[in-house]
């Protein structure tokens, strides 16, 4: 008699509703958006800055809200989601819908009080394009899903130079090329090695469409287009030795890791267990987090004197 | 008869809950902090109720219709 009518649909936990945001993917757009905050010329009040921060974050987990609600079918069929909130049953999809918009527009509106309308333009249009144009539509058509969706990660140092600035200039531009061209190889080298999680999902996903060496490929060509970026931002004012230094480096490493993976084929990689995919996966987080370092370094060693 | 038992699910409503609270009340200092940061950095501001203006003075010193 004690556990009447609860075993069908437990209730969340606040922890669920965290989840909801996807802290993870979330703490590379705080990452991205608070450098290009820092290193904008002009400079904000801290509580502005860190107000500016919160909400763009904020704005960043109601877009990961919307995605789980609309993505819990597939979430439900891959092993790396289905335990998702939405997909495991712990918090309703209805909930998810009414909690992503409802921060969404919070996130928004306190974005424009508390900076510019530009900066919360760029927030709405990013919530927008990640929510409807990327989870709604592209993810599920096409196998340029990646690339495209790549675009709403690649806002966030947008975002945050605007709210300082009020506009968009060529520095903010590359930073959003920057992560633009590193989210194909990226996610590319994990759907190798998640082996068939996206198939039996459905979505088109590049290695179900085109075939994995298709992929491989298309992991080079990305990373080649992605290799003056860095170079370029660190050329920039807002960039300095420390920043070239690092985008040379790192390019190199990268690009030898791309060319590790065109050059192996599927019999070699499942006789390591996918070593080398697995590493360059690692070693693409390293590379957007270092180069913002980089950049708030070169800010932090030369803007003193 | 009353019933003490605390069931798991009052434990996860509790969780929210407070996390609610906990929310709720950080958004409040947010706002507020916001709020005077921004009014100290507006400069002098000028209440407009029933008082006279000078700058809405004519340059002969008589009033103006608005």
């Amino acid at each position: 008699m004690s556990d009447v009518s609860y075993n069908q649909s437990p209730e969340a936990e606040f922890g669920d509703y965290v989840e909801l945001m996807k802290p993870r993917v979330m703490t590379l757009v705080v990452f991205t958006a608070l450098v290009a905050l820092l290193v904008a010329p002009g400079g904000l009040h801290p509580v502005v800055g860190a107000s500016a921060i919160l909400f763009i974050a904020l704005g960043a987990g109601a877009s990961g809200a919307l995605n789980m609600w609309y993505d819990a079918d597939i979430d439900a069929v891959m092993r790396r989601t289905a335990n998702r909130p939405v997909p495991a049953g712990r918090v309703r999809p209805d909930e998810a819908l009414a909690i992503g918009i409802a921060l969404s527009g919070i996130a928004v509106v306190m974005l424009w009080l508390a900076t510019n309308w530009v900066a919360a333009g760029l927030l709405a249009f990013t919530i927008f394009f990640y929510a409807v144009i990327y989870t709604m539509w592209l993810k599920r058509a096409t196998p340029q899903n990646i690339v495209i969706g790549g675009a709403a990660g690649a806002f966030p140092p947008m975002i945050g130079w605007a709210a300082v600035t009020g506009g968009v200039s060529l520095e903010s531009v590359l930073m959003f090329a920057l992560i633009f061209m590193w989210t194909p190889p990226h996610f590319w080298a994990l759907a190798l090695f998640m082996r068939s999680d996206y198939d039996d999902a459905g979505v088109p996903m590049l290695t179900v469409t085109h075939g994995r060496p298709a992929t491989r490929r298309q992991i080079l060509v990305y990373t080649l287009l992605l290799f003056p970026i860095a170079p370029a931002l660190a050329l920039m004012p807002v960039g300095g030795p420390i920043s070239l230094a690092l985008a040379l480096g790192l390019n190199l490493w990268f690009l030898r890791g791309a060319w590790e993976i065109w050059r192996r084929d599927e019999v070699i990689a499942e006789a390591d267990n996918y070593a080398v995919e697995k590493r360059f996966f690692k070693f693409s987080l390293a590379y957007v987090f270092v180069l913002f370092a980089g950049l708030l370094a070169d800010h932090l060693a030369w803007g003193l004197f | 008869m009353t019933i003490r038992a605390t069931h798991e699910l009052h434990s996860r409503r509790f969780s929210r809950n407070r996390g609610v609270a906990i929310l709720l009340v950080s958004f409040i200092a947010v706002v507020f902090g916001l709020t005077v940061v921004k009014v100290q950095h507006v400069g002098a501001t000028q209440g407009f109720d029933h008082v006279l203006r000078p700058e809405m003075l004519a340059p002969d010193g008589t009033a103006v219709a608005e």
